[in-house]
């Protein structure tokens, strides 16, 4: 992936700003189509929802009481992770978004909501809801693109660093939710500043983690599994439990890969998103987003961020309504020209961590390579893994020339 | 001891919620909710008002006829909070009673009205209200009740309570118990009502006036004229001798003040307040320190705020993340992005607004 405007084809190129403007204008008219029809109806869905995942989680919790049984661990696990995985992604992430604050009920609103995860709410709302919502794919700016520990994109120059990118992607999708917190707290730019020279602010939210942290570990590790104490299940109830986080970590991770890493989706400059009108900034999310296709469950799990095209657009709009606008916003993409990005959850999957992976090796290496040369080549990669500042250029140099022949071969014998 | 213990192990299990949420998915009535109510019946009582019986919370402390009730209904799914008189004393069953008009173009009356249906949840707060009567054990002193319209509905409240109605009707007030001692009192009513159809319990009063319990004199626009509060006197001569209770609009109030404080007379008045908040364009937001914005309708009220030295919360500026969110206590702002109105007063409660997409108008108040 390379930033838009250093693409050979640009593919907003063919806009005028009058194109730009418009479509802001018919997106407008889409939003308010939505704000219009907004009312009982949706008010019932969220409702309906919060109550059955509760009664889910209650019920899931109270099979694993009796966790020593399998069948009894398996349905509970189960549950229970169905259960979190509906509280994260379709309640407590929409809710925080402000999706369902025009009901007026404190109960479910973005400035009363804590969710079943290691990080606070309120840090979440600041490091996605305003950063990575206003920012989207902008380099530099947005810190969901790798989450600042990976290699996104051709132009950030490659180090042996990234090779582990993989691993670590791996590791950070299990353990996603405290993933989520260091990076809510920015940690790794505040490790680095001395402890006594850390700001107050940051103490503050790191203290609040913990706190978090804290109280969500007792309830999964110890106050579930001793209630399973005594028909002994308190170990197999903290493994289910743990499980379950795991789960729903893994799922989440995954989701949201899908929404920004797969093939097709642009990323953005810094200076391009200067003095910005409404109409590019919708612009800029219409083509840093990228939908899964699917039936009602997969949309339902993923909290409808398989319209993350059109959740990125109107962020406030209740999510059982993105189904709905759908089509309209997928026309309005045909209609301007321009390249809505959307796969089955396979394909979607496959295509982030294929980019994971292509990106975690020097530009153009995983392109020149086949079975025949692998040896010379990983030899190559060797080379530059071990060696200098001065090898790897070279080596790169050489690589870049390679991919460019090969493609110029395949052109030619196309 | 133990509870206390049970209570904090209950809420480790239950974080990040509250055990009270998992309980309100099965009782939401139950003692230590939040103050909710469940419609047991609605009633009509004309074409465009009906009387709503409500299952109060186990937590509802009572209260005492002809005090009024803030009620929390889910109105195309927003909540919005209205206060509505007792109509009923208390009852044996324990339930409540509001009885509502459906205003034109209103939002909750015409809702409660036609649309409500037994079994919705409601939300509550606990009875409140002076428009209540003296302890009737001192003197029993002669009343006057002037009503007009839906000002009917408090008065009612107390006069049922007074005198019991049964299937068989009014029970004869000179052959109950001296208990209530509502065999001594001397009540006239002076009913104002567009026309008899539209006279909410205009029937349940001629019935108390039948059997002997009320002196009603019934004034309808259609056929006696608008009523003229200096000639009350003509319909109610012994005025001078009467403790006047009135309830209705705020110009029929406001001329029965000017009458009674002329003749030196007692007066208890109450009024029901229909939201007044008119949206302008700008205007002034004040804020808790007692700063005063003033802000034109095109700006949003975050960047008039800053700009006037008031830190606020702030987020993307664009309507998106909703971290400028904060209660609007009162006042009117309008989207920027579409023009929609967002009105909070007294009635309605506070309100959260994005400050960023908002601007002022008319005059408003920030809890902040």
């Amino acid at each position: 992936m390379t930033t838009i405007t250093k693409k050979p084809d640009n593919p907003i190129a063919h806009l005028t700003p009058e194109d730009i403007e418009q479509i802001g204008i018919e997106l407008d008219a889409i939003r308010q189509s939505v704000l219009d029809t907004r009312g009982e109806r949706d008010a019932a869905y969220i409702r309906k929802l919060i109550d059955v995942q509760r009664k889910l989680e209650l019920g899931s919790r109270a099979v694993l009481l009796a966790s020593i049984f399998p069948p009894a661990w398996i349905v509970g696990t189960a549950g229970l992770s169905v259960a979190k995985i509906l509280e994260n992604m379709e309640i407590g992430h929409n809710i925080l978004h402000g999706q369902w604050d025009w009901m007026r009920d404190p109960k479910i609103h973005s400035t009363t909501w804590e969710w079943d995860m290691a990080t606070p709410a309120s840090a979440w709302k600041h490091s996605h809801n305003e950063l990575h919502h206003t920012y989207t794919n902008v380099v530099g700016k947005d810190n969901d693109l790798g989450y600042g520990i990976m290699r996104v994109d051709e132009d950030q120059r490659w180090h042996p660093f990234f090779l582990a990118q993989p691993l670590w992607n791996a590791v950070n999708a299990c353990f996603f939710e405290y993933g989520i917190a260091a990076y809510d707290l920015e940690l790794g730019k505040n490790l680095k500043i001395p402890k006594e020279k850390r700001s107050e602010e940051f103490k503050a939210a790191a203290a609040a983690v913990r706190t978090k942290i804290r109280k969500q570990a007792t309830k999964d590790y110890l106050v579930h599994p001793l209630m399973s104490l005594p028909t002994g299940s308190f170990v197999t109830t903290l493994a289910a439990n743990f499980v379950a986080n795991v789960v729903r970590n893994v799922w989440s991770h995954s989701i949201i890969m899908c929404g920004h890493f797969p093939e097709g989706v642009e990323t953005f400059e810094r200076k391009s998103i200067e003095g910005e009108t409404r109409g590019e900034w919708y612009v800029r999310q219409m083509l840093g987003s990228a939908n899964i296709s699917g039936g009602k469950a997969l949309h339902l799990m993923s909290g409808n961020l398989s319209h993350q095209i059109e959740h990125h657009l109107f962020p406030d709009l209740p999510s059982n309504r993105y189904a709905e606008v759908a089509p309209q916003v997928q026309a309005l993409f045909e209609k301007y020209g321009l390249n809505y990005v959307t796969g089955s959850f396979p394909k979607q999957v496959y295509s982030a961590w294929h980019k994971v992976v292509r990106l975690s090796l020097p530009n153009g290496w995983l392109a020149t390579t086949t079975p025949k040369n692998a040896p010379m080549q990983l030899a190559k990669l060797y080379k530059m893994t071990t060696g200098g500042r001065k090898v790897r250029r070279a080596l790169q140099a050489r690589l870049e020339r390679d991919a460019r022949m090969a493609k110029d071969r395949m052109a030619k014998a196309a | 001891m133990a509870t206390a213990l049970l209570r904090r192990f209950a809420e480790l299990a239950a974080t990040p919620l509250v055990p009270d949420d998992y309980l309100d998915l099965f009782n939401p009535l139950r003692p230590g909710a939040e103050l909710r109510g469940r419609i047991v019946s609605v009633h009509p009582e004309t074409a465009d008002a009906a009387t709503l019986v409500i299952k109060p919370g186990a937590d509802w402390a009572g209260h005492v006829p002809g005090q009024y009730v803030r009620i929390g209904v889910d109105v195309d799914g927003v909540r919005q909070w209205r206060a509505y008189s007792l109509t009923h004393g208390p009852r044996r069953d324990g339930h409540i009673s509001i009885t509502v008009k459906a205003v034109a173009d209103g939002t909750v009356s015409p809702y409660l009205v036609h649309r409500s249906r037994p079994g919705t949840l409601v939300h509550l707060e606990q009875a409140t209200g002076d428009f209540v009567l003296p302890d009737l054990d001192v003197d029993p002193p002669k009343f006057l009740f002037v009503t007009a319209g839906s000002g009917v509905t408090p008065v009612v409240g107390m006069l049922r309570n007074l005198f019991p109605v049964t299937e068989s009707g009014v029970i004869d007030p000179k052959s109950r118990s001296a208990a209530t001692n509502a065999a001594g009192l001397d009540i006239t009513v002076v009913h104002v009502a567009p026309s008899e159809p539209d006279s909410i319990f205009g029937a349940d009063l001629v019935a108390l006036h039948a059997a002997g319990a009320i002196n009603l004199v019934a004034r309808y626009d259609d056929t006696h004229g608008v009523l003229d509060i200096n000639r009350l006197v003509d319909l109610v001569p012994d005025l001078h001798e009467r403790i006047t209770y009135a309830c209705g609009p705020g110009g029929l109030l406001d001329a029965l003040a000017a009458h009674h404080e002329a003749l030196g007379l007692p007066l208890h008045v109450e009024q029901f307040k229909i939201s007044t908040v008119e949206p302008g364009a700008g205007g002034s937001v004040a804020f808790n320190s007692g700063v005063e914005v003033i802000a034109d309708g095109a700006t949003p009220i975050l960047t008039a705020a800053e700009s006037a030295g008031v830190l606020m919360p702030s987020g993307c500026r664009m309507g998106i993340c909703f971290g400028c969110v904060l209660p609007m206590t009162d006042g009117a702002v309008r989207d920027l992005r579409n023009g929609a109105i967002t009105t909070a007063d007294a009635m309605s409660g506070p309100v959260k607004i994005q400050t960023c997409i908002s601007a002022a108008a008319g005059p408003c108040r920030l809890d902040h």
